[in-house]
């Protein structure tokens, strides 16, 4: 395999990896925080 | 640390602090990456493939990161019974175990053109894989805890003898006659034997990260929190 197609593989996997956990997480805790606000809105 | 502990004071800081520490770990990352493929030049041994050392060495520091603060939030947990702990603890697993698998997976990648192997059975291969095992451990152990309503004792039990895995990655190389190569940084002496121009663009990534994980795990909390709080009032309109 050539360097630079194990150094685009490598890349490619851990950016998503972050990019798909910081996304995740972000959407988790505004809808976390959203339904949390309704609530007490509603009470 | 005590003063922090309080859910409401905790979120006071937290909601500005998640987008700071996030953004500016982002534009770290995006500049130490850039400069680490484009800028930095091939090593003289490794050629191109010395590049991944930006994204892997930054996951490895996390992936043992993520398991030193479970293990400090675990101890605050069982000592002084801090409210925050044991959610702080449960919040560092996933991007902790994340971390690991991205150390693994971008360290094989690389060993198969170093060493002409993707895995080997080596000292610090095989701690981290086993660091890997615990996060997957400790990660479902919290989630049954916290599914029948325990204060998360046990995880935290876990995540402090867990902790003893974390000297063994770090003195492997020194231990065993490993493939892998020993120590390059040496913080505590202040030297390096890396070439300044790969050595800059590694601690900035190394930085990026950090503060992005950070970032993640306030995320991780605030959500746990918004969540515990929607439950706590639900049963109390349910009782009403």
């Amino acid at each position: 395999m050539s360097p630079w197609t194990l150094v685009i593989a490598s890349y490619a996997i851990a950016l998503a990896g972050t990019l798909g956990l910081t996304l995740w997480s972000w959407l988790a805790m505004r809808r976390a925080e959203a339904q949390a606000e309704t609530l007490g809105r509603r009470q | 640390m005590h003063v922090y502990a309080n859910p409401a004071r905790f979120l006071k800081i937290a909601r500005p602090l998640t987008p700071v520490l996030g953004w500016s770990g982002a534009a770290l990352i995006a500049g130490a990456l850039y400069v680490g493929l484009f800028v930095a030049p091939p090593e003289r041994f490794q050629g191109e493939t010395v590049r991944i050392i930006y994204l892997h060495v930054p996951a490895a520091w996390l992936g043992m990161a993520g398991w030193g603060a479970i293990a400090l939030a675990s101890l605050m947990q069982l000592v002084w019974r801090h409210p925050l702990a044991a959610v702080a603890a449960r919040s560092a697993a996933l991007p902790g175990a994340v971390f690991t698998a991205i150390c693994l997976i971008t360290g094989s990648l690389w060993g198969s053109r170093a060493w002409g192997t993707f895995w080997e059975w080596d000292g610090r291969m095989t701690s981290m894989l086993v660091l890997l095992f615990l996060y997957c451990g400790y990660i479902a152990l919290a989630g049954a805890e916290k599914e029948k309503g325990g204060e998360g004792r046990l995880a935290a039990i876990f995540g402090l003898v867990g902790a003893v895995n974390l000297p063994i990655i770090h003195y492997s190389v020194l231990w065993w006659n490993t493939l892998h190569q020993g120590q390059s940084i040496d913080f505590l002496r202040g030297t390096s034997r890396i070439d300044a121009s790969m050595l800059w663009p590694l601690l900035v990534s190394a930085l990026g990260f950090s503060l992005l994980f950070g970032a993640i795990v306030l995320m991780r909390m605030r959500a746990e929190l918004a969540r515990n709080k929607v439950e706590a009032r639900l049963k109390r309109m349910a009782s009403a």
